[in-house]
């Protein structure tokens, strides 16, 4: 592999990981201030591919669809909070597993109810299509790029958010001690259904913009979904921070293994087998990686409690 | 003890039910029902395994696909090699394949508890949520190795053209294979339930109500929960060889998280921690899926509302339902 | 939901009308295909264009139920029971992936029953595990790649780059590309299955000096892989089986599909009566453009319907010999089967163009003429 290709399929890797950041960042924000495991996050990056496509369709825009994907989510978000997530909050995690597990069924069929079957269009706006060439020489998509600026800018003002404003005050209170913080007067009510949506509405923005650039489809969020536990797992369970050391490393360790391991094997073996073999195991590697992980650091690199 | 009286006699109607329930499908000609019925007792067998995971170990294990589809894969194998004539390996020593279920059985056994002891030595190193992830990726890594691993079938999975045999039991016939598997359900039933009273039993459930309390009594709680995953892993593998016979075929998804989430469906369906529960949501399960998924294509839909439903108004289950909440709650 | 209730509704009609009007013989035949998460559309194509033929036929005492297997192999079986052991249908048919057909097919046609497959094509069912009652009406899984690969010859690429998911239709794919291929390979590679980020393998291609691409990743994966590709600036021509350039997923890939070469045994625009039918009569009761599926759905019905008119279905060996004949008009003009019951036939390079706001596929070459599958000489019918 020369110098530049490496370094685009580090690029890669990258990109790969911002997106899993974006779902994750939502995922392990909620387990940290509610003590809750979603399953149904996935569910609502389906609603915020959803919702883009549908209003980039309908007029034209596909910064308007980006727009209707975070309030679509946040909307979905807000509503099964009210209804569903909040009478979860002082069960077990079955308790918790299960009912979600269970609204992936209603949103992913009442999704096919009201969409079809058939995948939705949906297409990176013009002035972001094609490549661009990167110093070097090396072409480069220019969405790509795009989505690991907008990755950098989210985690950037996720820290804000929580290191400065009132309500990261409160998010960060939560975290620490619920009883404190409804002592103090504040709605933990509202509290928790504001932290939900903005999950949801991140979940719904990653959707949208990774259904750009794969396909919108009914059940694409599973994938992702598990993906994302991957992350938070291996990051610690509720670290935003970790989360974002941990979608980087998935990413890289995920893209570099997938080219390089065929080659890999194939200086020791026949190339077919070693293609075979190659990518079975990249396949697996990132499940590897997050055992080995937890072997080491059974709470996850950035432990919340240390 | 009136309650406990009311599970029991529940308990009770649902093995006469299953017993009857072949004898009254030949009389109304209608054999599919049997079909239907050996599923259940083996999706049966397979929560009454994950049961004691989760309900009196209280391990949630989001991984038990794994468990079944190791099972699945060893009878499907074991059978494949059988009816081609072919060893599975010839150095450094000679294994053949085989059509023998007693056989079969034993080989799932010990696969999938081989395969729970590994999971579960390095998974419950971790507990909580972190526990519910780690079985799932390791089920998930399981997964993602059969169906990129051409040996056998891959995606496409393995068929098993004839049912293997049991000695006395004509297994092709639907009644003689379904009293096998519904005796195997009640012999998992009924080994649960020894578990549940023993030392070993009591000493688990105080693993996970009170960690520290055994520890001081010089019992290692680790050693305790692995013993009950193992066991449970088996038990879940042996339903997953009798799911490769009824269905004549084994392919990866036997072992998706999808898998997982039903297993755990059949359990909550019916009761955590219940004996009957499995066998009741799997019944509640099967008769769903038969009934609405004849109506329409959004089933699951209904199904979703449904577990929803239990999980937020009926934490009992069914069985909590009927017969009202069990002593310890 | 209007075509469902019309199904419904004709459904009914016709097993009331079961006892009037004998013009051929009745059949009950069950339908097991995917009707709901993911991959669904390929499903409902074909059911579609399948109860299009019945509708539009005379013969009033054909019954069809049909289940939806969910993409999931165990379902696929227990319906097949149910259909088998409750329904006592004649012929099964309808299974859209190769590991459900795996799971169903052989144990359904040693229970006597008769099986066409409307879309899978596995190769040991098309070698060592024929059967004779077992009818492919659509190609041995292998054939639409070959077709490419001879395409490739007839074109000069001497350095072909070929991807598909690591699973056996995709080692399949490439091994049917390789079959006919010539050229050397710039390289060979297996993605993970279900993976819709193909960064990585997009670099590995830009770097590898290749002079065309062939790729076979069906549904969502080759819609993700075209967006990328075209968004990548690779320019390396692309050819692909007709799988990811169908109607019913064109409409998603959009523009970054245009001009792409793909091989398929039918088109919407091949030149004969039956198929200009078809195509009229499927855009008028659906509302949308019929797709590869739903003319594979179209011809197995009008199979069955022509084969019930020459003989009866409980008489199987007649019935076997009236559908090895195969004399119905098939939208894909000349069909005939071969030893193992798969279809020898042309298989058409097609480009993908776009009709005022449409992307359509058009005919502009022939891939392979009067093709038989590689497995059928270890068939031994």
């Amino acid at each position: 592999m020369t110098a530049a290709l490496f370094f685009e399929q580090l690029l890669n890797g990258l990109q790969f990981g911002v997106t899993l950041f974006l779902m994750a960042a939502g995922l392990t924000l909620v387990f940290g201030v509610m003590g809750l495991i979603n399953l149904a996050h996935g569910s609502l990056y389906m609603v915020g591919a959803f919702a883009c496509a549908a209003v980039a369709a309908a007029t034209g825009s596909f910064w308007l669809g980006l727009v209707a994907s975070i309030v679509a989510a946040a909307f979905a978000g807000a509503l099964i909070e009210m209804t569903v997530i909040r009478r979860l909050y002082n069960r077990d995690h079955l308790d918790q597993v299960l009912a979600t597990f269970a609204l992936i069924l209603i949103f992913s069929e009442g999704c096919r109810f009201i969409f079809g079957s058939f995948p939705l269009f949906l297409d990176v706006p013009a002035i972001l299509a094609g490549p661009i060439t990167l110093p070097g020489g090396l072409p480069y998509p220019i969405y790509r790029l795009s989505i690991i600026v907008v990755g950098g800018l989210v985690a950037l003002g996720l820290y804000l958010l929580i290191a400065k404003t009132r309500l990261g005050i409160r998010i960060r209170a939560g975290e620490a001690d619920r009883e404190m913080i409804a002592a103090l007067g504040v709605d933990i009510r509202t509290l928790y259904t504001i932290v939900f949506a903005l999950g949801a509405g991140l979940a719904g923005f990653a959707g949208a913009l990774v259904g750009a650039l794969q396909s919108v489809q009914v059940g694409m969020g599973e994938p992702v979904l598990i993906l994302a536990f991957v992350v938070i797992v291996i990051g610690g369970i509720g670290s935003i921070k970790g989360a974002l050391i941990a979608s980087i490393l998935v990413g890289i360790v995920d893209t570099l293994g997938r080219v390089s391991l065929p080659s890999l094997f194939g200086l020791f073996m026949d190339p077919s087998a070693a293609n075979s073999i190659g990518s079975s195991l990249s396949s697996m590697l990132i499940y590897v990686l997050m055992a080995v992980v937890l072997i080491f650091k059974p709470e996850g690199l950035v432990s919340q409690n240390g | 003890m009136a309650s406990l009286s009311r599970e029991t006699l529940l308990n009770i109607f649902l093995t006469i039910g299953m017993l009857a329930l072949p004898f009254v499908a030949t009389a109304i000609d209608e054999p599919f029902y049997i079909t239907l019925a050996t599923r259940v007792a083996i999706l049966g067998l397979a929560g009454v395994g994950l049961n004691l995971a989760l309900g009196t170990g209280g391990l949630v294990s989001f991984g038990h696909a794994a468990f079944f589809g190791l099972g699945g894969y060893a009878a499907g194998i074991l059978a494949s090699h059988a009816l081609n004539y072919t060893p599975i390996m010839e150095s450094p020593f000679l294994i053949e394949g085989t059509n023998q279920m007693l056989i079969i059985w034993l080989v799932a056994i010990i696969v999938s508890g081989i395969g729970a002891y590994l999971i579960g030595l390095l998974s419950l190193r971790t507990s909580g949520v972190y526990f519910i992830m780690i079985t799932l990726a390791f089920a998930q890594m399981i997964y993602y190795f059969a169906i990129s691993w051409p040996a056998y079938g891959g995606e496409d999975g393995l068929s098993i053209y004839v049912r293997n045999a049991f000695p006395g039991v004509n297994t092709l016939d639907p009644q003689g294979f379904y009293f096998i598997c519904f005796a195997l359900l009640m012999a998992g039933i009924w080994l649960s339930a020894t578990l549940k009273n023993s030392r070993f039993g009591a000493a688990l459930q105080s693993a996970r109500q009170n960690e520290e309390r055994l520890s001081a009594v010089g019992v290692k709680p680790f050693n305790i929960k692995l013993t009950a995953f193992v066991i449970s892993g088996m038990m879940t593998g042996l339903a997953g060889a009798l799911f490769a016979d009824l269905n004549r075929f084994v392919s990866p998804s036997m072992l998706s998280w999808h898998m997982s989430g039903e297993i755990m469906i059949l359990v909550i369906l019916g009761g955590v921690g219940r004996l009957y529960g499995p066998l009741a949501g799997a019944i509640i399960y099967i008769i769903f899926e038969f009934i609405f998924g004849g109506m329409t294509e959004h089933w699951q839909f209904f199904l979703g509302l449904v577990l929803l439903g239990v999980v937020l108004f009926a934490r009992g289950g069914v069985i909590g339902l009927i017969a009202g909440r069990a002593r310890h709650d | 939901m209007k075509h469902l209730k019309k199904i419904a509704a004709s459904a009914l009609a016709l097993s009331l009308a079961a006892t009037s009007m004998a013009y051929a013989g009745g059949a009950k035949i069950g339908m097991i295909t995917t009707l709901s998460g993911g991959g669904s559309g390929l499903g409902i194509d074909v059911r579609d264009g399948f109860m299009l033929a019945i509708n539009q036929s005379d013969n009033k005492d054909v019954e069809v139920v049909i289940e939806d297997d969910a993409r999931k192999p165990e379902l696929a079986v227990q319906i097949a029971d149910k259909m088998i052991q409750s329904e006592k249908v004649d012929i099964l048919t309808g299974i859209i992936w190769s590991n459900l057909a795996m799971a169903v097919i052989p144990s359904a046609t040693a229970q006597g029953k008769f099986y066409l497959s409307p879309n899978a094509g596995p190769s040991p069912l098309a070698g060592k595990g024929c059967h004779p009652n077992y009818f492919n009406v659509a190609w041995q899984n292998d054939n639409l790649h070959e077709a490419m690969g001879a395409y490739a010859n007839s074109v000069g690429y001497k350095n072909s780059y070929i991807l598909a998911p690591n699973y056996p239709a995709g080692k399949d794919a490439l091994t049917g590309y390789k079959r006919f291929y010539e050229g050397d390979l710039a390289g060979e590679v297996y993605t993970k299955l279900g993976a819709t980020d193909y960064a990585a393998e997009i670099a590995q291609i830009r770097a590898s000096g290749a002079d065309s691409v062939f790729f076979f990743l069906p549904g969502g994966m080759g819609i993700a892989f075209m967006k990328q590709y075209a968004a990548s600036g690779v320019d390396i021509p692309v050819l692909g089986p007709a799988f990811s350039f169908d109607q019913g997923i064109l409409g998603a890939v959009g523009d970054a599909a245009l001009g792409v070469k793909n091989s398929s045994q039918w088109s919407k625009d091949l030149d004969n009566e039956a198929n200009k039918a078809f195509v009229a009569s499927f855009q008028e009761a659906y509302g949308r453009l019929p797709s590869l599926y739903a003319s594979q759905g179209f011809d197995t019905a009008n199979l069955i319907l022509s084969a019930l008119e020459g003989a009866d279905v409980k008489d199987a060996d007649a019935f076997r010999a009236a559908l090895k004949v195969a004399e119905f008009d098939s939208v894909r003009g000349d069909f005939r089967f071969g030893n193992n019951q798969h279809p020898i036939q042309n298989i058409y390079v097609r480009e993908v163009v776009k009709e005022g706001d449409v992307l359509t596929n058009k005919i502009v070459g022939l891939g392979l003429e009067q093709h038989q599958d590689a497995y059928a000489q270890e068939c031994g019918m």
